[in-house]
């Protein structure tokens, strides 16, 4: 998919890829939590239910140079750029087939073949790390792509503002996506930022800046044609607030103490495969046949990464201090 | 500070301009070299170390950042997974603690982290230590708490040579290194062999053979130490002085060897005594020299006290030569 | 028939509170549905369930504590026949649960990970040096310790790291040296006499078991000792005048030192003479019982050098604090405590000892001098000896060597 035009090619098949991609990550998040509950899965869990529309209408958008960068809430990003689901979810095991052989987790997924610069569990981490992938490119000439992905919680970290500034400052091709889900773990936009419009602060900064609904797959899509277009083109960065909803706790540990139940059900009537699947089937672009075999391609790929994970096995010990360093040369 | 003649063939220059040749020699050598932090190009650096360097290699591979030290060393992590060698230049050890969470969580991390699938090859050089009056907050010598960290080498280079040498191969590894240089060592002169270059960044140095006691030093306290050796001779007391050029990781071999043949051994240490490296290095010392020694190591570190203005408490707080000639005559039981 | 268990929540969770089931038995269950609300330290949070069903059976009742794992309920899958009173694979007690829980579609158990093992040395130190030649490897109490003591440190076998000696090491080489003392213990200052009390015994039964005593005895006219001894105490204070029994400790040192069968040890089955004379003195304890120290090369101590370290010896042992090498290192035991009241003492040999002298009191008896009886002062010594090492008849030129001695006390 190459972003030549900046508006998203809505066939039957790509509308079905969008579909598929959002489904096959709310079904392994909820693979996810039922392991977790079983302690194959340990440690913390963050889930992104509810906000599959934005990793899934911007990440499709880039091109296999460009680069991706993410938080702890990531592993619908890695699924929708193509890290496999079995070494994924093998990962989540602990286990050494996983991508970051067993040793990372779920917060700390890396992918080198697919640009996949990892999950980090440093809320506002990955915005330095972002501006300098992008610096070594813009020093090289190379019109790739950084897109960083951040809650709107990491907007009060001093790093974000660094980053804005720096990226700004020397022209770096970083797009800066910012999912606002309304609440960083329990603390509400409403009580922590004095500025609650997200994409206004990107203004300080004269990046350009546009909010969309991140529930609205395709508005999210439409949205990042323009900015990574922008990006590549002029080198400079853009900043897209996508607006959405964490329809599951903050982890799996969480007794969501600090919203209510109504405002969560509200969102779920909202929620993007809802509302996507909706407004293909009023538009007849889809049949029940459709969603039957997505269901099935899923469940199938799911219960495969469950084997693979099943079946994988744990590093040793022996290996414990290898790669603090990297190898010498033999 | 020594300054000797140049003799034939020889240079004279300062710790200053051996840094400086040092980088100019990296960028020259290597296009995806690149210097970055406060006031490096125009201003010319803190301490004058990259005076120059903006007009010989331009903007880009002489970068201004504002003062964001996460934000710009930050950047100096990615640029280096993606294939860059930048040098990270964060003015002071002090400020690097706005840093400490990119160094730790990141650069530190990422290799193990992700299986082998990124690495880090940075550089961050840094200013460290007291001395000139600049009180509390920017006298803090904190080499030796980088030093606690898996993932980084922490190198503290003491002489020209050092000074000259170790960038070069700090750039070539394919790790982050942390490469701390004692304020206090700036203005040394000294001659430098033209031709010298890249040196190791792993192995500890004997900078003076000797056989009553071994004085284990780096950096800043070098100098005072064989200072402290020079005294003591003149006393009858023969030290042999070690300069860990590295403190991550240590060369135990080399000082527990050393501490084989004097059974006796004193660390100068300009941290602070509590948990500071020369514990490492006691505890190292006991674990493998313990049947050789014939008396309790020493150390010599800074008082615990945040680092005073008024000269005469700064020079107190610091470690001093009649300190360490007093710590290595009470190891020998004379006083 | 499958089970909804108790699930994990967190890292940290190990059980959690069942307020409420939102769902009752006969009702069919989707999967990602809501069945429960469980009490955690973080609050009250709902939980799902994984697999679609019609609930069969609660297993646990509202408001019990339920550790993670374990069945909260049955769950009968699309299709399968009701169960009868089917029991549950674990008892619902709240106590501890076995774990790990299955994931209820595949029924191959996980592999646990494997056991924490010692992870392998990263830069770990070396190995400890090796020690340099002519450098026994000892800790710095152990070197402290027989510097202070006199202890020669390359005797002693060491079971420390790398086969270093530590203190343990030198107090069971000294009891190993057999003294006649076995259990104590040397501290750093110091012997306890009760169970040096215990150990003498214990040497003292041993001894009469293996080492074939044999018995002499020889009578010494002691006339010129007397005198000898008067003149030289005449110029002297009494705290430093010398008592016959150190004249008599000389004579014995001077002739074990030509008689080495009578100055060594035995032990592994042979006999071993020791170069130097090191005079065991017996010395009653307080409260009963023997001990008998070495007074060091005592052939060659001065007679004033030899009573004042007697002197010595009493107070220290009166006071308890003999050294444990003064203890062990006596060669030749000589006992003069005869002289209380019998004229003749035949003592027990303290193993590893070969010999024991001991010396009567001093009586006044007629005495043939030329050809004519006098009253003459006689004092009986007598040897006890062991077989092993030496026979009667160098036991009687031992004994007439001493005898010889003090006849001749200038020359002592």
């Amino acid at each position: 998919m190459t972003a030549a035009t900046d508006k998203p090619r809505l066939s039957r098949t790509h509308a079905l890829d969008l579909l598929k991609h959002m489904v096959r990550i709310r079904e392994f998040e909820g693979k996810c939590a039922e392991l977790y509950t079983q302690e194959k899965i340990r440690g913390f869990l963050h889930l992104y239910d509810g906000e599959e529309a934005v990793a899934v209408g911007v990440i499709p958008v880039l091109e296999p140079r460009d680069r991706i960068v993410a938080t702890y809430r990531e592993h619908g990003h890695a699924l929708v750029r193509g890290v496999s689901m079995r070494t994924t979810l093998a990962e989540m095991f602990g286990k050494q087939e996983g991508c970051s052989r067993g040793r990372g987790g779920s917060m700390h997924l890396f992918d080198r073949a697919t640009n996949f610069h990892g999950g980090n569990a440093i809320v506002g981490g990955g915005l330095p790390l972002s501006v300098g992938l992008a610096l070594a490119d813009h020093m090289r000439g190379e019109h790739n792509v950084t897109a960083c992905f951040f809650g709107e919680g990491a907007v009060a970290e001093g790093e974000f503002h660094e980053s804005l500034n720096l990226a700004a400052l020397w022209g770096l091709p970083v797009l800066f996506v910012c999912e606002n889900n309304l609440y960083a773990m329990g603390t509400a936009l409403t009580i922590s930022e004095s500025e609650t419009d997200i994409q206004r602060k990107a203004a300080c900064y004269r990046i350009p800046a546009e909010a969309v609904d991140g529930m609205d797959v395709i508005a999210v899509e439409a949205a990042a044609r323009r900015a990574v277009h922008a990006v590549r083109n002029s080198g400079t960065p853009y900043f897209l607030e996508c607006r959405t909803y964490r329809l599951r706790p903050h982890s799996m540990f969480d007794a969501q103490l600090y919203r209510d139940k109504a405002e969560v059900d509200a969102w779920r009537h909202k929620e993007p495969i809802v509302r996507f699947r909706q407004w293909l089937e009023t538009n007849h672009m889809i049949h029940p046949d459709d969603l039957a075999r997505i269901d099935v391609e899923v469940a199938a790929e799911i219960a495969d990464a469950v084997a693979f994970a099943e079946a994988g096995t744990w590093e040793p010990v022996e290996e414990l201090t290898r790669f603090t360093h990297a190898d010498k040369a033999a | 500070m020594p300054a000797q003649a140049a003799e034939a063939g020889t240079v004279e220059v300062s710790y200053r301009d051996a840094v400086r040749e040092a980088i100019r020699d990296a960028l020259r050598r290597d296009k995806r070299v690149f210097l970055m932090g406060e006031d490096v190009g125009r201003y010319g650096g803190c301490y004058a170390v990259s005076k120059g360097l903006l007009a010989e290699f331009g903007p880009d591979r002489i970068r201004d950042t504002p003062l964001s030290e996460s934000g710009f060393t930050g950047a100096g992590i990615g640029a280096a997974m993606a294939g860059m060698r930048p040098i990270v230049e964060l003015m002071t050890v002090n400020f690097s603690l706005l840093a400490l969470d990119q160094i730790l969580n990141t650069a530190a991390t990422i290799r193990h982290m992700s299986g082998n699938q990124f690495g880090v090859p940075l550089v961050i050089r840094l200013a460290t230590g007291g001395g000139r009056q600049l009180a509390a907050q920017h006298s803090h010598s904190l080499e030796g708490w980088y030093a606690h960290i898996p993932g980084i080498k922490v190198l503290a280079p003491a002489t020209l040579e050092d000074a000259r040498g170790m960038l070069w191969t700090a750039l070539e590894d394919p790790d982050p290194v942390l490469i701390f240089e004692n304020i206090m060592l700036y203005n040394m002169i000294g001659t430098l062999a033209p031709g010298a270059g890249p040196v190791d960044i792993a192995k500890a140095a004997i900078r003076r053979p000797g056989k009553d006691v071994t004085l284990i030093t780096y950096g800043g306290s070098l100098w005072k130490t064989l200072e402290a050796a020079g005294q003591l001779a003149a006393e009858g007391i023969d030290a042999e002085v070690i300069d860990l050029r590295c403190l991550r990781p240590l060369d135990d071999q080399t000082f527990v060897a050393s501490v084989a043949r004097t059974r006796r051994a004193v660390i100068v240490d300009e941290g602070w005594r509590s948990g500071s490296i020369s514990a490492e290095i006691m505890a190292r010392i006991v674990e493998q020299a313990f049947y050789q020694l014939d008396a309790p190591v020493g150390r010599v570190c800074s008082a615990e006290v945040p680092i005073p203005y008024a000269r005469h408490l700064e020079q107190a707080a610091l470690p001093r030569v009649l300190g360490i000639v007093a710590a290595a005559k009470a190891v020998l039981g004379r006083s | 028939m499958g089970e909804f268990r108790m699930p994990s929540l967190g890292a940290d969770m190990e059980a959690g509170t069942l307020t409420e089931w939102l769902v009752k038995p006969g009702d069919r269950v989707k999967r990602g549905e809501i069945v429960a609300v469980v009490e955690t330290q973080k609050g009250a949070i709902e939980i799902e369930i994984f697999e679609p069903g019609t609930i069969e059976r609660f297993l646990v009742d509202v408001g019990a504590k339920v550790p993670v794992g374990m069945p909260l309920a049955l769950v009968r899958g699309e299709g399968e026949p009701k169960a009868e009173a089917a029991v549950p694979s674990e008892a619902k007690t709240a106590a501890a649960a076995p774990r790990p829980a299955e994931p209820t579609p595949t029924p191959s158990v996980p592999p646990s990970p494997p056991v924490a093992q010692v992870p392998p040395s990263s830069p770990q130190p070396a190995a400890l040096l090796a020690p340099t030649v002519g450098r026994a490897l000892a800790s710095p109490a152990a070197r402290r310790f027989a510097g202070e003591h006199g202890i020669d440190l390359a005797s002693v076998p060491g079971t420390g790291p790398g086969g270093a000696i530590g203190i343990a090491d030198i107090e069971a080489a000294l009891k190993g040296a057999g003294a006649a003392t076995e259990a104590p213990t040397p501290k750093a200052v110091g012997i306890n006499l009760d169970q040096m009390r215990a150990a003498i015994a214990a040497g003292m039964a041993r001894s009469k078991r293996e080492i074939p005593h044999y018995y002499l005895q020889h009578s010494v006219d002691v006339t010129a000792a007397e005198k000898w001894l008067a003149g030289f105490n005449a110029t002297r204070p009494p705290a430093t005048r010398v008592l016959m029994a150190a004249v008599v400790l000389k004579a014995v040192a001077k002739a074990a030192k030509r008689f080495p069968e009578f100055n060594g040890f035995f032990r592994d089955g042979k006999f071993q003479a020791s170069p130097a004379v090191h005079v065991g003195v017996a010395i009653a304890i307080r409260g009963g019982g023997l001990i008998a120290p070495a007074i060091h090369d005592a052939d060659v101590l001065s007679i004033e050098d030899l009573m004042s370290a007697m002197r010595d010896l009493v107070q220290r042992t009166r006071g308890g604090r003999l050294r444990g090498s003064e203890i062990a290192d006596p060669t030749i035991t000589v006992s003069s405590l005869g002289d209380r009241g019998v004229e003749a003492l035949y003592g027990v040999i303290y193993p590893p000892q070969v010999a024991i002298v001991g010396v009567g009191k001093v009586v006044t008896r007629p005495w043939v001098v030329g050809k004519r009886i006098a009253a003459r002062p006689v004092v009986t010594v007598t040897l006890s000896a062991d077989h092993r090492a030496s026979d009667g008849h160098a036991g009687a030129r031992f004994l007439a060597a001493i005898g010889d001695q003090l006849e001749e006390p200038e020359r002592l």
